[in-house]
């Protein structure tokens, strides 16, 4: 069985008077430990449909299940809880609360489970490590460069330990160097951690990495094998 | 508890504005309990009164005397263990721009009755013997810089002419309603220089049972009825009670801009933390996919709210209390025992609370309300 | 150049709720110092307008209010056969000798606990004509040899038993209510006026408390004061009846005051913190204007100027507001006890033009206060920085 698996589902938005479809009967699967990329022109429901995932947003119709969860059918309470274990999300920008230190921010998912503050240090130091910055744990976000500022956004997405990694766009708003030290990240994460990654990119290099790659356009999922130039 | 650093480092966030909110809440608590305290200190001089004392003056007023023959006629009546007598005075000293109370007693059985005036075994031996003898509050002491011993003069006003006190004896109130400064001689002096006319002001009664107040009180008042000085007689307490209605409408007033000071704190408070409400959108919905639900968002909202109002409250109540207990405030003699009560803190902090559910009613419903998926698209 | 006045304006009601408050808060303070203000002018008004200056009140040496005052009768006619003394139609002295009681009576029907002490006046005849601006406004005057009253206008129908043909009880009598009068708004409308000669054997008086007359040269003050007060077969004070009752004022006029002024004071502290806060955030919110207004070419110094007006216009409003607010107490009747004269006085709130103008100043004043700060840093702004 699939980690997560999408069926027939549908999404649409009312804009003013005209109703305006997302998506109709699109079906997934997504394996676990697997690393996929999602791309697509702007519009094209890609964020939506990694928001559903996450059970941020619910389809019009269709069934989402992510392990044992039917997510699409959860409520808003039951998600928050489901989520703060089985989902870790990454997005482009303001992902740090900026009045915060870096292991502040990384420990915000912990402060919902009932771990000790002794427990919770310790998972932070070492979901730290992972990315890297335990020598910058008690830097401002103000302090730490943008992909700096990321990889700790992916030390939170993981602390938890998560099923699922969900990313957004994560190199966006990054140069070129950080954006390779994300994405060495994300690949260390998948093979070595087995964590199961889906990003949504624009980026050809963050495709790259993926072992999968998809495009969503006009509500049309295709698969391809290798990212396109 | 364990989320404490996330509020604390919400409220730091602005700390010019976190600060100043507080300061204005705690300026307004402080003059919230200021005000409150002078109703409470009225209220309280006006329950004065020993359980066992009664007060018996002219049916027509304070103006008019009882003649002091009537001391023996009230000593026997059944139920009365003691009687006493006083004159109002009313001298002025020096300038006169501070009042305080004088008045004649007799002084043997006046102290006899208060024991709640505490005054050293000697001087009061001193003060009995000297005719011309005065007993004065311990706070005259600092207002005048009066010694033992020291003579002083007063002008009469009702009672003209100048007349010169020995100050024999210092008396402290062992209860806070009974005013620390107010000055005694003897009645007997005044009397024979006003031209042995036997006036005396009220009578004081101590009676064996106060569940006889009533009793007795009614067989004073018949006693006298159909005299030339009939009395009206009550408890010490009732009497006390009518004194402190003399100001009128106070309470009122006081009540009245209390309301409204903590009406106007309301909306500043109210005010910053929607400020800080409208900035933090982004932040909130990145909470929210972590995993914090909405009830958790709207309680911490109402957290944050609440550390501001209660610290600000916590700073003027605080600054309150301690302010008129440090320098013995009592409004030049009219209030005494000017002290801010446990009710009245206990109020203070229940508007804090009322404080911290209005201003932060609005936000936190906000941030539990947010639709995280429209929030986050401001996000990307 | 100048910064146009509509885009304070449509800023300010892009963020609504936001100014309401800060203009509300303003207004709560506004309104709290015009209502205290009002109660110290009221009440000191209806002193100030006791007595006039054309008239003479004569008590006994050192008495500093009538109730502690005593005149004996040879005493009285000395004084009312001085040529001092001006003479009305007929050639009658206009000196009016009166007996001055304080009686306890009860505020309300309902609680009698609650006690006034209220003025019984003991008059003659000639009270009506040398006391000024009084006038009879219902009933009849009390007759010689009777025991009735005549009730001043704020006592009537605030107090149990002050209505016409009611009977109201003291001094161990019964007085039958058969006139109301008015004074012009002065502490006399608080009293209850009878015979003397009623008056003095129930209190077992049988010495006036003070002697008013009008003087025969309205400029001789000095004189007439000197020559009673030097004349050793009387020992008295003169003073000019509308000084003596306004220094009567002095003392609650002056605590009524102070307690204003601090009271507002704190207030205000408050209300230019929430103002600070507002236009901190105002400022914030629109860096990137302010960032395209300097780039244009706005000196700094009418960026600050606009963000200054700003705050000022909310605060007018807040002023405005709280005028509004503080009106309705206006002519509300309160009393209290004057601890001068031991006696109670009604008066009524006093809003005045010119108090409203000084708290609408007052609130401008908090206004731009708050907002100098938030402006000065308008005006400061980094250009470059915020336009990223």
């Amino acid at each position: 069985m699939a980690l997560v698996e999408i069926r027939e589902v549908h999404k649409s938005f009312e804009r003013e008077t005209e109703r305006v479809d997302i998506f109709t009967g699109l079906s997934l699967d997504i394996e676990q430990g697997s690393f996929t990329a999602l791309m697509g022109p702007s519009g094209s429901g890609k964020s939506t449909l990694l928001n559903m995932i996450a059970g941020l947003d619910r389809p019009t119709r269709g069934v989402i299940r992510v392990g044992n969860a039917e997510v699409s059918s959860m409520s808003s309470a039951q998600l928050a809880g489901w989520r703060s274990q089985h989902v870790g999300f990454v997005f482009q920008q303001f992902n740090l609360l900026p009045v915060l230190t870096a292991f502040q921010n990384v420990e915000l998912p912990l402060l919902l489970t009932r771990l000790s503050k002794t427990e919770r240090g310790e998972r932070v130091k070492i979901a730290l490590g992972v990315v890297g910055l335990q020598d910058r744990m008690h830097h401002y976000p103000r302090q730490l460069s943008g992909g700096q500022e990321q990889r700790t956004a992916i030390a939170r997405a993981i602390v938890a330990d998560p099923t699922l990694v969900l990313l957004d766009e994560p190199t966006g708003q990054l140069d070129a160097k950080s954006s390779q030290e994300v994405l060495n990240l994300l690949t260390r994460l998948n093979e070595e951690f087995g964590k199961t990654i889906l990003v949504v990119t624009h980026d050809a290099h963050a495709a790259e990495r993926a072992k999968r790659v998809l495009h969503l356009d006009k509500g049309t999922l295709l698969e391809r094998e290798e990212a396109l130039p | 508890m364990k989320f404490f650093p996330l509020l604390l480092a919400n409220l730091g966030r602005h700390k010019r504005r976190t600060i100043l909110t507080m300061l204005s809440v705690a300026l307004a608590m402080f003059l919230f309990a200021s005000l409150r305290t002078v109703v409470t200190t009225l209220q309280r001089t006006g329950e004065f009164g020993g359980a066992n004392r009664l007060v018996s003056m002219s049916a027509s007023g304070f103006m008019v005397f009882l003649p002091v023959s009537y001391a023996n006629r009230l000593q026997a009546i059944p139920g009365v263990d003691k009687v006493t007598w006083a004159n109002w005075f009313g001298g002025r000293y020096g300038d006169g721009k501070r009042f305080f109370a004088n008045f004649a007693v007799d002084a043997d059985s006046y102290l006899a009755m208060y024991p709640e005036m505490s005054v050293p075994a000697d001087q009061k031996e001193a003060f009995l013997r000297d005719r011309s003898g005065a007993l004065i509050g311990a706070r005259l002491l600092d207002v005048f810089g009066w010694r033992v011993g020291q003579n002083v003069t007063l002008i009469g006003t009702g009672y003209p002419g100048d007349w010169t006190l020995t100050i024999r004896g210092v008396y402290t109130p062992t209860d806070p309603a009974i005013s620390d400064d107010a000055l005694m001689f003897h009645w007997d002096l005044l009397d024979e220089r006003s031209g042995r006319r036997g006036d005396a002001g009220w009578y004081i009664l101590q009676i064996d049972n106060p569940g006889n107040a009533a009793t007795v009180a009614r067989a004073v008042d018949d006693m006298f009825r159909s005299s030339s000085a009939p009395t009206k007689t009550g408890t010490e307490q009732a009497f006390n009670a009518s004194f402190a209605t003399m100001w009128g409408n106070v309470s009122l007033l006081m009540n009245t801009i209390g309301m409204a000071v903590v009406f106007a704190i309301l909306l500043v408070t109210a005010n910053a933390m929607m400020m800080s409400a409208r900035e933090r959108t982004s932040e909130i919905a990145v909470l929210k996919t972590i995993g914090f639900t909405d009830g958790r968002l709207f309680v911490l909202t109402m957290l944050e709210a609440g550390l501001i109002t209660v610290t600000g409250a916590v700073l003027g109540l605080g600054a309150a209390k301690l302010l008129y207990k440090a320098s013995n405030f009592n409004a030049m003699g009219f209030l005494p025992g000017f002290d801010v009560t446990t009710s009245t803190l206990l109020l203070g902090a229940a508007i804090a609370l009322v404080l911290m559910l209005a201003s932060g009613i609005m936000p936190a419903l906000r941030a539990a309300r947010l639709p995280v998926v429209q929030a986050l698209r401001t996000v990307e | 150049m100048k910064i146009p006045i509509l885009y304070n304006v449509r800023s300010m009601l892009r963020r609504p709720v936001s100014t309401a408050l800060t203009a509300l808060g303003v207004g709560l303070v506004v309104a709290v110092f015009i209502g205290m203000l009002a109660l110290a002018n009221g009440f000191q008004a209806a002193l100030v307008r006791t007595g006039s200056d054309q008239n003479v009140i004569v008590l006994r040496r050192s008495a500093d209010a009538e109730i502690n005052s005593g005149i004996e009768r040879p005493a009285a006619s000395l004084i009312a056969s001085s040529p001092h003394v001006a003479k009305g139609a007929g050639g009658r002295a206009l000196v009016s000798p009166e007996a001055y009681m304080i009686v306890p009576l009860p505020r309300l029907a309902s609680d009698t606990n609650a006690l006034a002490n209220v003025v019984v006046r003991g008059i003659s005849e000639a009270a009506w004509e040398v006391r000024t601006n009084i006038q009879l406004l219902a009933g009849r005057k009390p007759e010689t040899g009777r025991a009735e009253v005549c009730i001043g206008r704020k006592l009537a129908g605030r107090m149990p038993d002050t209505n016409l043909g009611e009977t109201i009880r003291f001094g161990g009598r019964e007085w039958n209510v058969v006139c109301h009068f008015g004074a012009g708004g002065s502490s006399f409308e608080s009293e209850i006026w009878a015979e003397n000669e009623q008056v003095l054997p129930v209190f077992k008086r049988d010495v006036f408390n003070s002697l008013t007359f009008r003087m025969a040269d309205p400029r001789g003050f000095d004189e007439v004061k000197r020559a009673l007060e030097d004349n050793r077969q009387i020992t008295v004070d003169v003073h000019r009846e509308s000084e003596f009752y306004a220094s009567q004022s002095q003392l609650l006029g002056a605590i009524l005051r102070i307690l204003a002024i601090l009271i507002t004071s704190i207030m205000a502290v408050g209300a230019i913190f929430g103002a600070v806060n507002t236009m901190y955030a105002a400022v914030s919110a629109r860096t990137p204007e302010i960032a395209v207004l300097l780039t244009l070419g706005f000196p700094p110094r009418s960026v600050l100027a606009s963000f200054l007006a700003e705050s000022a216009i909310i605060a007018f409003a807040g002023g405005l507001i709280g005028c509004l607010l503080a009106l309705p107490i206006n002519g509300i009747v309160t009393s209290t006890t004057n601890w001068a004269s031991f006696s109670e006085i009604a008066f009524s709130f006093m809003v005045t033009p010119a108090l409203m103008l000084a708290g609408i100043m007052f609130a401008v004043i908090m206004g731009v206060l708050g907002g100098f700060f938030p402006a000065r840093r308008a005006a400061k702004l980094p250009v470059i920085q915020a336009l990223r």
